[in-house]
């Protein structure tokens, strides 16, 4: 629920069309439905169109999804406009999606938020003026033990805090990601005890130390 | 048959119905927002909950069938207390705007909310609005007040066929729309008024202009096309505000057209409310003594082959009538009503019905169109067209040019060939005609209104015969008719002898001199520019292309001004009734012609309109109004003879301006405007 804006289609390219990568791999997901019920590929043909259009999906793309379907354009309306994790209008290169559900928030996801905001000079469902972040509020991400979360385009970036978070946007910026996962050492949802008094592990990415 | 217990009392129903339906069968009412008997199934609006025992929760009595040894409570604490919870949360987001609301007085949620609502609200925090959206000329939307029931919806995809519109969003965003805005692009759509539950979609041309209290209702039929759809009107004072659809199953269930429901306002425009009478290039008016004195000097002048009439689409069986007798007064017998030429057989009534009735398509397998789009000639009808295409098993072809419906067509060859073929049983769809158990020919009038008309109705009828379509139980043999008076004025016999003129001819004896007195009873789509020296009666209700060339006008009266007998393309025969008197000086047409008869002094034998009905019922025993159908005995139609191989003309262009009412309606005109003169409307969101 954190797409407040409606679709905006002044930004709509004029058409599109999928890759012949993509294409294939459209097909194989066509394929793997009967006869007669590809529209049950709705889901993952958008996905794939959105990842080739840039993290978005203009209303060509939808279009495009249900002409290949044989569905009415509304119904694929529907679903994109269901999922919030269909993006209808242009995202920066790098999607800031913050939990805000009550674990994260009561470990901290105030702070992650805010320091997002504070670094990046943008609010939630805003994108820089370079193109580069969009910041966005999400429900639960179901990583509530590694709380709280920033999920970054398809990366997990755990057990933030404001530090952490505004490192780990300057190693964004710098186009060196650290590796997914917890930022403060934790192997998996270890217990946290495993780390505490530990030296940080072998591997721990630049921003944990940030 | 599942046995439950409802209430404490037993219940046997029908397997397959849901709890709902087995309250209602013993009288039972629950209340309920988005279920509609005629839609598919949504269970979204939860109002329906009923406890039933051994459930931990309240079931939705719509959408669960009903099942042996169920105890289902209606009325229980529990029953009510669920009740009460989902209309608090309904009315959450709902406006209190009812005063300004034009579902105001006739809302079920306001029905509802009387018996389960609280007077007050519990609810402080900020209420939801939504934007309204943009659905075309006909529909106003207030969608703050949309209680998400899906009805629209569910009837734009499965009774009209046009999937346009959804439900985007979730949770607190959902909305109802096209997404993409655009005017909902179905012929079918006004019906999303009726259905809507709540004040969220309204009628536009009808917005704040009656409360539904005010107004009078009358039940009548619909002589906008010729499915004859059941109708109430509902008018103030002397004008009619809407019409609504009234149920008849075996004609137009619960739906109207746009054109039914719509065109109304063309009544209150450019109407002939007093007699003219032309002298040089000017009409002048004149009192109605004057106009028909001279109207009978005029025809007394005129040996009686030199009188020609042509009945129009809107007309009256009585009037036909009385103009028929009158014209035999005056031993005139070139009489005519196919004004589009189409060379209908009045001979033999087989061949001039839609002989598989409208409810009967629901058993048809298979059906052949020939240059007929029912989409735009008789909305209602594709509707069981495509209700019985839903049904599963139903392959319908069509020969003529390709036109798009809603629902698949195979288009079996443009012109008169592919009939041809089709007849000597040489064509691949032969095949399927010959093996399906109840097949259909539907032949449009385009195919008839062509120079070997003739010969098409009899190619047809040859197939019908050949392919076994016309048996003791099944009659395939169908002629889609256009106008709400053809099958009534055939019936009268409202044709020329054998040898006599039809519209053609007359108009050709017009030009030539040999007709020199032509009398149209609202005949408007006739190619009325070049009518010689001929002097024109016009008589009907709207100063369209008769009255342009008329000599003299005699103001008639619309079908909501008149009691008038209409029988529909299935050989219905139905009674429109009086809602409003007609406008001015303008009389009934009966009446009209009555006092033209007594001003020739040789007065109709009839005073009032039960004698004439009575005259006309003896005269013509069919045209007694039935409950049932009687069907037509089979017989001798059409002339054989070579096929052209032009392509049929498919009609689409003038749905919305098929006849004087549409044509002064500035709905009409509007829905035109933005639908590009009726082409069908673009059914894609790809386009631009």
């Amino acid at each position: 629920m954190s797409e407040p804006a409606p679709p905006a289609f002044s930004l709509e390219p004029e058409s599109f069309a999928f890759t012949p990568e993509n294409l294939e791999r459209a097909k194989a997901h066509i394929g793997k439905y009967p006869e007669g019920r590809q529209a049950s590929a709705v889901l993952p043909l958008l996905d794939l169109a959105q990842r080739q259009n840039g993290g978005w999906l203009s209303r060509s793309a939808m279009d495009y999804v249900a002409l290949m379907l044989g569905m009415a354009p509304i119904r694929v309306y529907e679903a994109a406009t269901f999922y919030t994790m269909f993006h209808l209008r242009p995202v920066g290169r790098h999607l800031l999606q913050a939990c805000t559900t009550t674990p994260c928030w009561l470990r901290g996801s105030d702070q992650v938020v805010s320091a997002c905001k504070k670094k990046l000079g943008i609010g939630l469902g805003e994108t820089t003026p370079d193109g580069l972040f969009t910041l966005v509020e999400v429900e639960c991400l179901g990583a509530c033990v590694n709380a709280p979360v920033l999920q970054v385009n398809d990366d997990y970036y755990e057990d933030l805090d404001a530090k952490r978070t505004e490192a780990l946007i300057d190693a964004l910026k710098e186009g060196r990601p650290p590796s997914a996962g917890s930022l403060a050492g934790r192997r998996g949802s270890e217990p946290k005890r495993a780390v505490e008094g530990a030296a940080p592990a072998a591997g721990d990415g630049a921003a944990g130390k940030g | 048959m599942p046995k439950l217990s409802i209430d404490g009392r037993e219940v046997e129903v029908p397997a397959g119905v849901t709890v709902m339906q087995a309250c209602q069968s013993i009288g039972i009412e629950i209340p309920h927002f988005c279920f509609h008997e005629r839609l598919a199934i949504a269970g979204n609006c939860r109002m329906c909950l009923v406890e039933m025992q051994k459930s931990p929760k309240p079931i939705a009595s719509c959408a669960m069938p009903a099942a042996d040894g169920m105890v289902i409570f209606t009325d229980s604490p529990k029953a009510k207390a669920a009740r009460h919870g989902v209309m608090e949360f309904l009315l959450i987001n709902h406006p209190l705007d009812c005063p300004i609301c034009d579902q105001g007085g006739e809302c079920d949620l306001q029905d509802e909310a009387m018996a389960y609502g609280f007077d007050r609200g519990r609810y402080v925090d900020a209420k939801r609005a939504v934007s309204d959206k943009e659905f075309g000329p006909l529909i106003a939307t207030h969608m703050t007040r949309c209680i998400h029931c899906t009805r629209c919806i569910r009837f734009l995809t499965d009774v009209a066929g046009v999937e346009e519109l959804g439900a985007t969003g979730r949770g607190e965003e959902m909305e109802i729309g096209t997404f993409v805005e655009r005017a909902l692009g179905s012929e079918l759509s006004g019906n999303i008024i009726d259905l809507c539950p709540v004040g969220a979609l309204t009628s536009k041309p009808y917005a704040f202009l009656a409360r539904s209290w005010e107004l009078g209702k009358t039940e009548s039929i619909d002589v906008l096309d010729a499915v004859g759809s059941n109708i109430r009107l509902d008018a103030r004072g002397q004008r009619v505000m809407r019409v609504l659809p009234r149920l008849n199953e075996e004609v137009n269930e619960e739906w109207i057209s746009d054109k039914t429901r719509f065109a109304v306002d063309g009544l209150s425009r450019g109407r002939l409310d007093r007699p003219y009478v032309r002298r040089g290039e000017r009409l002048y008016e004149v009192g109605w003594r004057d106009v028909l004195d001279l109207l009978a000097q005029r025809l007394k002048a005129v040996p009686g082959e030199r009188i020609a009439a042509i009945a129009g689409d809107l007309c009256d069986a009585e009037s036909i009538f009385a103009l028929k007798e009158l014209m035999k007064g005056l031993g005139a017998f070139d009489l005519d009503c196919r004004q589009d030429g189409a060379k209908l057989d009045a001979r033999q009534r087989a061949g001039y019905l839609f002989n598989t009735s409208i409810a009967g398509i629901d058993k048809a397998d298979l059906c052949l169109l020939i240059a007929a789009n029912p989409r735009f000639e008789a909305p209602i009808i594709n509707a069981r067209l495509r209700k019985r295409f839903l049904a599963g098993g139903f392959r319908v072809g069509a020969i003529g040019a390709a036109f798009e419906t809603t629902y698949p067509v195979e288009n079996l060859g443009a012109g008169g060939e592919a009939l041809a073929l089709l007849a000597a049983g040489e064509h691949a769809w032969a095949k399927a005609l010959r093996q399906a158990k109840n097949a259909m020919i539907v032949l449009g009038q385009r195919a008839l209104a062509r120079p070997d008309g003739a010969a098409v109705l009899a190619a047809a009828k040859r197939m019908a015969e050949d392919f076994a379509l016309v048996r003791e139980d099944w009659n395939g043999f169908n002629i889609l008719h256009k106008a709400a008076a053809r099958v009534g004025a055939l019936d009268l016999g409202f044709v020329p002898p054998e040898g006599g003129r039809d519209v053609a001819a007359i108009l050709e004896g017009c030009r030539r001199g040999a007709i020199e007195v032509l009398y149209l009873l609202g005949a408007d789509e006739i190619e009325t520019k070049d009518l010689g020296s001929a002097f024109v009666v016009y008589q009907g209700h709207h100063g369209d292309r008769g009255a342009e060339r008329a000599d003299v006008i005699l103001p008639g009266a619309a079908y909501t001004e008149k009691d008038g007998t209409y029988v529909n393309t299935e050989g219905r025969v139905q009674r429109a009734r009086r809602a409003v008197f007609p406008p001015g000086e303008a009389r009934e047409d009966w009446a009209i012609l009555r006092a033209l008869s007594a001003a020739l002094g040789a007065p109709l034998p009839f005073d009032t309109l039960s004698a004439l009905r009575a005259l006309m019922i003896e005269a013509h025993p069919r045209l007694e109004e039935s409950e049932c159908l009687e069907p037509a005995p089979w017989g001798a139609f059409g002339v054989e003879g070579a096929l052209s191989p032009d392509p049929f003309a498919i009609p689409t262009e003038d749905f919305y301006s098929s006849d004087p009412i549409s044509r002064a309606s500035p709905t009409m005109a509007e829905c035109r405007r933005v639908f590009g003169m009726g082409s069908p409307p673009a059914r894609t969101g790809t386009h631009g």
